[in-house]
Formats: C-alpha cells, structure tokens, sequence
C-alpha cells in the first residue's frame, strides 16, 4: 500500500483538474447542473480512493472517465445528454481554456454574493460540499442549500455560460474580484485554526487570482489582486507567535518574511502599472502592502507615501474604512491630533467596526489617555468575533 | 428566453413626476417612448397600470366567500406600475435592456413562459 497522499497534494490536483473537466462538460452539455454534478461525484470518488491508492499519473483522463461512466448512469432517462456522453472519448480534444466562463457564470451579478462563492469553490476550484462549510464555518446544508438553489437559478433564469460582451466586461470582473478578494480575507483572517480536511481558503483564493490573471492578462486589476495576496502571504510565517496569537505589523519579526516573494509581486504591481497606466483600487492597495513589505524595519515605513496611496484609494474607491485606515497612517505623517481629529468623523458611520474602536484606543494611549483608551479596546472587544482579535485585545487591556 | 420587466415606482419617483413641469414630463414620457421604439425587435407585449388607488384585491378561500380588499395585494411604498414582455437569448440580454430603462427606478426581471 502506498503511503497516505497529504491534503495539500489532493487539493492541488484537485483543483488543477476539476474547473476544466467542468468547463468541457458544461459546453458539450449545454447543462451547468448537469456537469457539476458529475464533476462533484468524480471528486467525491477521488477524494475517497486518491489518499489510499495514490493519485493515478494522469488525474484528468481518471477524472475525465469516472465522470463519463458516472453519466452514462445518471443520464440514462436522459437519452440527449447519453448520447453525448457517449461520444465523447478520452483524450478530450484540446480546446482554449473554458474556466473563464466558467468563473463569470459563478460570479454572475443575478446570484447572491454567499452563492457566488460557494459556487465558484465548488466548480472552478473543485471543493467539496462539506470542506466549503468548513472553511466558513456554516453547516453543510446550508452550503448544499445554496449550491442547489444557485443551480436552479442558472438554468432557470437563463444566466448565460460565456465570458461578458466588451461592454460589460469592467462590470462583470469587478464581480469575480470581489469574490475572490473575500475568500482571501475570510481565509487569512481565520487563518490561526486547524481547517478541517486541510483545506485552506488562501491557496484557493491565490490560485483564483493566478488562473485569472493567466486568462484575462489585459486587466490590470487582477494583477494587482494577485500582487496584493501574494504581498501578504510572503509575511504570513510572522503573524503570529507559536502560541497561535496575533502579531501587529509593528512587532512582527521582519527576518520571517519571505523577500524573495515580496520582491516578485512587487515587479509585478510595478510592470503591471507601467503596462497599462490604468490603476484601480486593488492595485493601489498592493501599492500600499508592498509599502510596508518593503520597509526593513518599522521605523523605515514610507508614510507620507502610504498617505498620498490612501488618498488615491479614496479618489478611486471612496469607502469610510478606507478612510479610517488613512486616519491611522496619518499620525505617523502629522501627528496623533491629526488622526485622532480624522478618526472622530467616523465614529458615526462606524461605530459598529472593531478597528475603529482598537484605533481609537491606541491613538487615546498615545496621547496619554489611558481609561479612554481602555473603554475604546472594550467596545473593540465586544465587537469582533475573530478570536486572534479577541486575544490580542484582551493581552492588551490586561496590561492597562 | 421570454422574460417579463416589471416597473416599478417608488414613491420618491412619484412626487418628483409630479413636481415636473409640463415641459419636463412631456421629456420624460418622449424618453420611454423612445425607449420601447429602440427595443420595438424584442418587446412583444407591453401594458402601463393604472395608479395603484385604483386597485382591488381578491383573497380566495376555497369554498367560502372570497375577501375583497381596497388596494393592491401589498402595501408598500413600491408599486408595480407596468410590464413589459420580451424575447432575448438571456438575463444578460434581459438585463442590458432593463439598463436601459429611462423611467421608475426600479426593474424586476422574471423569465416567463
């Protein structure tokens, strides 16, 4: 018996594979619901032999059969789609990669963003049912649920299966961003967790961003969310202590951080942004990671550039938490007032944002108002329900 | 793919209407003219509503005497005030039409059959 194969491995292939052999079938067909459930089931029978008998050479043409076996089954009432199937002989001839359709039919304006993403693991990037409700800690009926009724509404309310006329193409990816961008913060932000089956929510969501780029490489924006994962990835291994608790950015240990990494996606924002002089606000964003990635220690941070950054997020994508993480750059460029004086614009609009509070706290510390920075942390704590959160606040008020 | 538009009126778009002047309305009402002439190839059926005062609503209950109500089947502040129907090849036909729309503010897209 061959030894057991790791989760990180099976993810891979799984991954690799599972969007493209969809994309084929969904065009054969002409059947969304159809394909993702055989798809679904050729993984699920992957997922069951692959760690026992060791991932077979080619994982496509494995994949690609069981599916079709698995069809010709199912489909048996279906007299149309059997004959189909039973045309279709391996190998699957070479055809340009249909998975961007794929992602733009997941991500369609008319599904709900919860769907969206459900739908875009479950069919690009081949997750199961049971490992999405992991990563989202939801139950897995309520994941089924929402897979089902997604399907239903594809094919019911006729949202086509093809990539976005030219028109509405800007539209349409600002979509798939925003999906994307989502799965890689619930990943990072819940990153200190053991994630069940091994699945981890960031190497979907960067492999996400790679495929795109790869198949969409005219759209700057997705460079520049690909370069702002890869940029917080790179100092992943200095967030936190062997404890498992949250480290701040400015007493993360900097010799953790991958250069090499940082270096690359910095090239890649900067070729990115002399290539097609359209900046966006992930692109600025990354700008602003790569700000701090860079900067060998935290006294060397570049916040007056940092601040001129936020300024042209703001321009581009106006946003009261954008504006609150300008507020905090800025007592490094004019002073802890300053800020303070920014920061209690907002305390309206986000009064319900744990950020805001923790800020608040730290600015009132600073200027040497410790109860109120202490009432701030409180209402900081009672808000967020991120444990790291949670513990690096409650270390915090102990000390005060 | 048959779908069917409905428009609907808020009543923030009914006061504006009415605080048009005449010129003003007659621009609006030339805007959706124009509109269902630019799409004259997809729409095969169209009707405006009269205002939502004027509407009765029917409760049936089986055996028994069904209830007649004054008013539309909800009350709300947004009214369905017309439909159109029409024949395009998806939502993101549906939906490039419904973009179109010069009037109330808001649009619901239902395929139909």
């Amino acid at each position: 018996m061959n030894d057991p194969v790791p989760h990180e491995v099976l993810a891979r292939v799984v991954r690799e594979h599972a969007g493209r052999l969809a994309a084929s079938l969904v065009s054969l067909l002409g059947d969304f619901s159809a394909a993702e459930d055989l798809v679904q089931d050729a993984i699920e029978v992957a997922l069951q032999r692959w760690p026992v008998e060791g991932v077979p050479d080619r994982p496509d043409a494995w994949l690609f059969t069981v599916a079709r076996r698995r069809g010709l089954d199912v489909l048996r009432r279906e007299s149309n789609y059997r004959a189909k199937l039973a045309q279709l002989q391996w190998p699957v001839p070479p055809r340009p990669d249909e998975r961007l359709r794929l992602i733009f039919t997941c991500c369609h304006p008319a599904l709900s963003r919860s769907a969206q993403i459900a739908l875009t693991l479950r069919v690009v990037c081949g997750l199961s049912t049971a490992q999405i409700a992991a990563g989202f800690v939801v139950p897995e009926t309520t994941v089924a649920q929402r897979i089902t009724r997604a399907k239903k509404k594809i094919a019911e309310a006729g949202i086509p299966y093809r990539v976005p006329t030219p028109e509405d193409l800007p539209g349409r990816l600002r979509e798939v961003l925003a999906v994307i961008y989502l799965l890689f913060n619930e990943g990072y932000l819940s990153s200190t967790a053991e994630r069940a089956q091994g699945r981890d929510l960031v190497d979907d969501a960067e492999w996400l961003a790679t495929l795109l780029a790869g198949l969409a490489p005219d759209e700057p924006e997705v460079s520049g969310l690909l370069a702002l994962i890869r940029l917080h990835r790179a100092r992943g291994a200095a967030r936190f202590d062997t404890g498992g608790r949250l480290i701040l950015l400015p007493d993360q240990d900097r010799s953790l951080w991958d250069r090499d990494a940082i270096q690359a996606a910095s090239t890649l924002l900067i070729r990115t942004g002399r290539r097609h002089h359209r900046p966006g606000p992930y692109q600025v964003q990354a700008a602003i990671v790569a700000c701090h990635a860079e900067a060998q220690r935290w006294e060397d941070t570049d916040w007056a550039q940092i601040a001129v950054l936020y300024d042209m997020l703001l321009y581009l994508a106006p946003s009261p938490v954008t504006r609150l993480h300008r507020a905090i750059a800025l007592q490094y460029v004019k002073g802890p007032e300053a800020a303070l004086a920014e920061l209690m614009d907002l305390v309206d609009v986000l009064k319900h944002y744990p950020l805001l509070h923790a800020a608040h706290a730290e600015l009132l510390r600073t200027l040497g108002r410790p109860q109120e920075a202490r009432e701030a942390d409180e209402r900081a704590l009672e808000l967020t329900a991120n444990p790291a959160q949670q513990a690096l606040l409650e270390e915090r008020l102990s000390w005060t | 793919m048959k779908y069917v538009l409905m428009f609907i009126e808020t009543e923030q778009f009914a006061k504006e209407l009415q605080a048009m002047g005449e010129l003003e309305r007659d621009a609006a009402f030339e805007a959706v003219g124009r509109w269902f002439a630019e799409n004259a190839d997809k729409i095969t059926h169209h009707t405006r509503l009269a205002p939502v005062h004027t509407a009765t609503t029917m409760r049936l209950h089986g055996d028994s005497e069904p209830v007649i109500t004054d008013g539309p089947f909800v009350e709300g502040k947004e009214v369905v005030s017309g439909f159109a129907e029409i024949e395009v090849a998806d939502l993101d036909e549906a939906l490039k039409v419904a973009r179109s729309w010069p009037a109330c503010p808001v649009v619901e897209i239902r395929p139909a059959s």
